[in-house]
């Protein structure tokens, strides 16, 4: 029982998010405490295209850490931050953003989903009313 | 009628089969480049250790150009470099370099030395701003640069005779062509 309760332990152990790794370096830290949050804010939007599955604020990959930097260089010459990633996506297309924009190249991508709900249900209904239906039938010819 | 009804979610099942299949083929590392067409985004890097000239995009104005990124850290710069010294011993093209990240000043330097230099110009990368402007992913890429200095061609991966004859010769013999 003991053995069990620590092996449970342990595997709830590992459910629990690894928080301490991170990316960022201490040097590439601006000093300006607001401009550094809206810099790991957008870091963390835009994708690491060594890695991919990562955001540059995530990825330890030389690259991801040159766009760090080139963020935080931007933001202190006085760019908003829609400025920033536009600067990035004028470079690397919209796949370095982690969230797709909304339009008409995306839109199955968007509201795919939602479309299939929609035709289940409608399927559904029909199907549940034909049900009912054929049920009253046979009620009624009994 | 309503039979076939009952065969919607298998021919929906087998089209977007096919699609994934399709979709499966594709090299996630190779992305569309969003510069093509597009005028090259200023930049402006110093030369490399023992040069006297570095590359700006300015460079790459009036004639048909190759811009080569490069690092003496990458291995498969090193399979596709002797083709570029071809293009080089042959007038083809001239070719601008950016030397992207390189461990220390002497390294880039040392390795052309030590293979041949291609590159009419080579801008020293260190921090990826050369990489960044053309939306660089990995190392080698080439782009190809038209007269006004747009560009028009990108290629990922190193380049052979074969995909030089087939895919970048024929772009660049076309913008010679125009006007």
């Amino acid at each position: 029982m003991i053995r069990f309760s620590a092996a449970l332990i342990l595997a709830l152990g590992l459910l629990i998010p690894f928080q301490g790794a991170q990316a960022v370096n201490p040097d590439e830290v601006l000093a300006d405490p607001a401009l550094e949050t809206r810099a790991r804010d957008i870091s963390q939007e835009l994708r690491c295209v060594v890695c991919q599955n990562q955001s540059i604020d995530d990825s330890d990959a030389d690259l991801a850490r040159d766009l760090r930097v080139l963020v935080r260089a931007r933001l202190k010459a006085g760019d908003s931050d829609d400025e920033v990633i536009a600067y990035v996506v004028s470079r690397y297309g919209d796949f370095v953003l982690l969230r797709p924009p909304v339009k008409g190249a995306t839109f199955i991508l968007w509201f795919g989903p939602l479309l299939i709900v929609i035709v289940g249900a409608i399927g559904l209904f029909f199907y549940f009313r034909r049900a009912a239906r054929d049920a009253n039938a046979q009620k009624e010819s009994r | 009628m309503k039979r076939l009804l009952f065969f919607v979610p298998l021919i929906v099942l087998v089209v977007l089969g096919v699609y994934f299949a399709f979709g499966l083929q594709r090299d996630p590392q190779v992305l569309p480049s969003a510069l093509i067409d597009q005028k090259v985004p200023e930049f402006d890097l110093a030369a490399i250790e023992g040069a006297s000239q570095g590359l700006s995009n300015a460079d790459l104005m009036g004639q048909v150009t190759l811009v080569n990124i490069f690092g003496s850290w990458c291995v498969a710069c090193r399979i596709e470099h002797p083709f570029l010294m071809e293009l080089k011993a042959n007038n083809v093209i001239p070719i601008y370099g950016i030397d992207w990240r390189e461990p220390n000043r002497q390294a880039g330097p040392a390795w052309l030395k030590k293979f041949g230099n291609p590159y009419t110009r080579i801008g020293d990368d260190p921090r990826s701003e050369g990489a960044i402007a053309f939306g660089v992913t990995g190392a080698p890429e080439t782009f190809i640069v038209d007269k006004r200095g747009v560009i028009r061609h990108k290629f990922a991966g190193p380049i052979t005779r074969e995909i030089w004859e087939r895919q970048l010769r024929p772009v660049v013999q076309k913008l010679r062509s125009d006007s």
